[in-house]
């Protein structure tokens, strides 16, 4: 439990999901009460979902309220300690080295000490958030990452230390919050999952769809969120390959925007159809299922 | 709440002792008298997927009569029942039909070549013991990739990390160069194994094989094919294959039934496939190819996974013995968007694929002449 702003400041997850609403993150009682707990109890939060549902907006929104930085640590496949951790700036080092020559006469161990100090150390997304702490940690895309690197980082994620060898450890007593995102392509590992919150996040509802778009896209008319987000509905019962998210409606409907349209009708949905559609099969299959069917 | 908790784990849920800790500590932190609270406070610590949400829900609404939050249930399928299926293993593992001519024969030969080379259909119960002996000793070795990290090599790139220390030790002069490559990494292997009535005789067996390379190497997938789409990796990692495979009867509940390859080939896709898991692996099919479902539908869908995987490859116990002809209406339909199709009915024919699995694949190089005009 850490003395953090965030940890202590809402009595409970209503008051925290008062607090997002003043950010423009809507949250449903379920995401408040996982973000609330996160919080209070100092565990790391675990959000899997379908891509475009919202797991990496929350941890923005909580950046935003908590006033700290967000810090994201994208996870692919080969990523390693180096990449995660910090590095040293080897080309600073190897100049540091040549001037020391130059001046003439340094030892071996006094340069060596001068070569592995602080200001050679290049702070990588994991480092960073224990250094400026406060803050909010992303690890976005988890299962992209191997195995070994989520043991790594289930570690890291304990107890918030790091020791480098030729520098000492660097610990923090104000864990940051953290915010760990997997689209499930694999399972991820259990032990990790034991020392997190896990949330599973869905769709949001219609009413909730429109009243984020609403907020989000402040020229929108209350008649074309409303369409966008029944079409929206529509288009995830069609079983695509890529039933669009919260960020396939908005880009939508920033579409429309932009073309003018005042309203969804058959026309400007087939001329807008790739900001929500990513598969040529899925706008086949739609187009050949009528377009009629996403307008009311 | 221990209560609750026991009623979990008998639903099949991981409610470990670190879990129902946390537990404890959320519903402190929350109000515990308000059922909503007391949810999600078991929701958040216990759940650790998608699948754990539906029996959580089930159990809490049996457990406490509490009402679930409205929006809290998830727009997933029901997790399928796990009754079923233990008899049908049973079945497979003794009474075939009455001894035919080749199985007495078989017998006769005790000799481990002939063992290697006889087709799983035909061995008697003495031999099954023999040949399950064998599959486990089969060596996985699997497909590799390029990793993004490095290790020391004698050429590559220059590790300034290496070099640097190097010019310390010689008091700033650069006299040698250590260099650094890229690793290899073992690249993921797929596994859809179809369990429909048809393949009955051979589905032990290629769990079997599954369960061996599942055991031996990282990144090893696993999914039954029948009448539904069933991940069975997590079973697979029992460390003895018979309890693996009682763990996958249990999972499995379509044992024997028809095949709707097409259909799951697309479920697999949709829910796993699309989002990485087929993306450059090696994506093996066993099946011999008999569709019930749309043909169509299957090709569709085999020209996906072809876009996805590495490589494809189809295991069909038909293959090579006499009078073969890839005409089974599915198997024709995926011809065309197969890199290899070979035999899968003996010993002999999953070491030869144990080793077809280490190679690298090229796309061009096929085992089976491809009429590019069968599509």
């Amino acid at each position: 439990m850490s003395d953090g702003t965030l940890a202590t400041q809402f009595a409970n997850p209503e008051e925290l999901a008062r607090a997002l609403d003043g950010v423009d993150y809507l949250a449903d009682p379920g995401i408040a009460t996982a973000a609330f707990l996160a919080l209070r109890l100092g565990r790391p939060l675990f959000l899997e979902g379908e891509a475009g549902v919202g797991k990496t907006a929350l941890a923005h929104a909580l950046a935003k309220l908590s006033g700290t930085p967000l810090i994201r640590l994208q996870c692919y496949e080969g990523i390693d300690a180096a990449q995660a951790l910090y590095d040293w700036d080897f080309p600073r080092q190897l100049l540091h080295l040549r001037a020391a020559e130059a001046a003439g006469g340094a030892d071996a161990a006094r340069l060596e000490g001068e070569l592995y100090d602080r200001r050679f150390l290049l702070a990588r997304p994991l480092l960073q958030a224990i250094e400026t702490s406060p803050a909010v940690l992303l690890v976005d895309e988890l299962d992209r990452a191997d195995d070994e690197f989520e043991a790594f980082l289930l570690e890291v994620l304990s107890d918030f230390t790091i020791s480098i060898p030729e520098l000492g450890t660097i610990h923090t007593d104000t864990p940051p919050v953290v915010v760990v995102t997997s689209n499930r392509t694999r399972e991820v590992h259990d032990a990790l999952k034991r020392r997190c919150l896990y949330h599973w996040l869905d769709h949001p509802p219609y009413e909730r769809e429109v009243e984020i778009l609403r907020r989000r896209l402040p020229d929108v008319t209350e008649e074309l969120a409303d369409q966008v987000a029944y079409a929206t509905g529509v288009l995830r019962e069609l079983n695509l390959l890529k039933p669009p998210g919260i960020a396939e409606s908005l880009d939508w409907t920033a579409a429309l925007l932009a073309l003018g349209a005042r309203r969804l009708d058959v026309d400007a949905a087939a001329r807008t159809l790739g900001a929500v559609l990513k598969y040529r099969e899925d706008t086949d299959r739609v187009t050949t299922a009528g377009l009629a069917q996403l307008v009311r | 709440m221990a209560g609750f908790v026991r009623t979990l784990r008998a639903a099949g849920m991981v409610a470990d002792t670190g879990r129902f800790e946390a537990m404890l500590r959320a519903l402190h932190t929350l109000d515990v008298r308000r059922g909503v609270d007391a949810y999600w406070a078991g929701r958040l610590t216990l759940c650790t997927g998608p699948e754990d949400i539906a029996r959580f829900d089930a159990a809490f609404a049996a457990y406490f009569g509490g009402e679930i939050p409205r929006n809290a249930a998830l727009g997933l399928q029901k997790t399928p029942s796990r009754v079923v299926g233990i008899t049908a293993l049973d079945t497979l593992d003794g009474e075939t039909d009455a001894p035919t001519e080749t199985q007495e024969l078989a017998t006769e030969a005790s000799d481990t070549d002939l063992l290697r080379q006889a087709d799983f259909a035909t061995l008697t119960d003495e031999q099954r013991e023999e040949v399950r002996r064998m599959l486990a000793q089969l060596a996985a070795v699997g497909p590799t990739r390029r990793s993004l990290r490095t290790e020391a090599a004698a050429r590559g790139d220059v590790d300034p990390r290496r070099v640097l220390r190097a010019m310390l030790r010689r008091g700033g002069e650069t006299v040698e160069l250590p260099r650094k490559s890229k690793r290899d990494r073992p690249r993921r292997i797929v596994l859809l194994l179809d369990v429909s009535g048809s393949m009955e005789p051979y589905a032990e067996a290629y769990l079997r094989f599954a369960h061996t390379l599942s055991r031996r190497r990282p990144a090893v997938e696993v999914f039954t094919i029948g009448t539904r789409l069933t991940r069975i990796t997590r079973a697979m990692s029992a460390r003895d294959p018979d309890a693996a495979l009682k763990a996958v009867a249990a999972a499995v509940p379509d044992w024997s039934g028809g095949t709707r390859l097409g259909e799951l080939l697309q479920a697999f896709l949709d829910r796993w496939g699309q989002r990485g898991m087929a993306r450059g692996a090696v994506v093996v099919i066993a099946s011999d190819g008999w569709e019930r479902g749309e043909v169509d539908l299957l090709a569709d869908q085999m020209a996906r996974l072809r876009r996805l995987a590495r490589a494809v490859v189809w295991v069909n116990p038909h293959v090579g013995k006499e009078g073969f002809a890839p005409t089974a209406a599915g198997m024709s339909a995926a011809l065309p968007h197969i890199d290899r199709l070979v035999s899968g009915h003996s010993v002999e024919a999953f070491a030869e694929l144990a080793k077809l699995l280490s190679e690298d694949f090229l796309r061009a190089a096929r085992l089976w002449p491809v009429p590019r005009s069968a599509a």
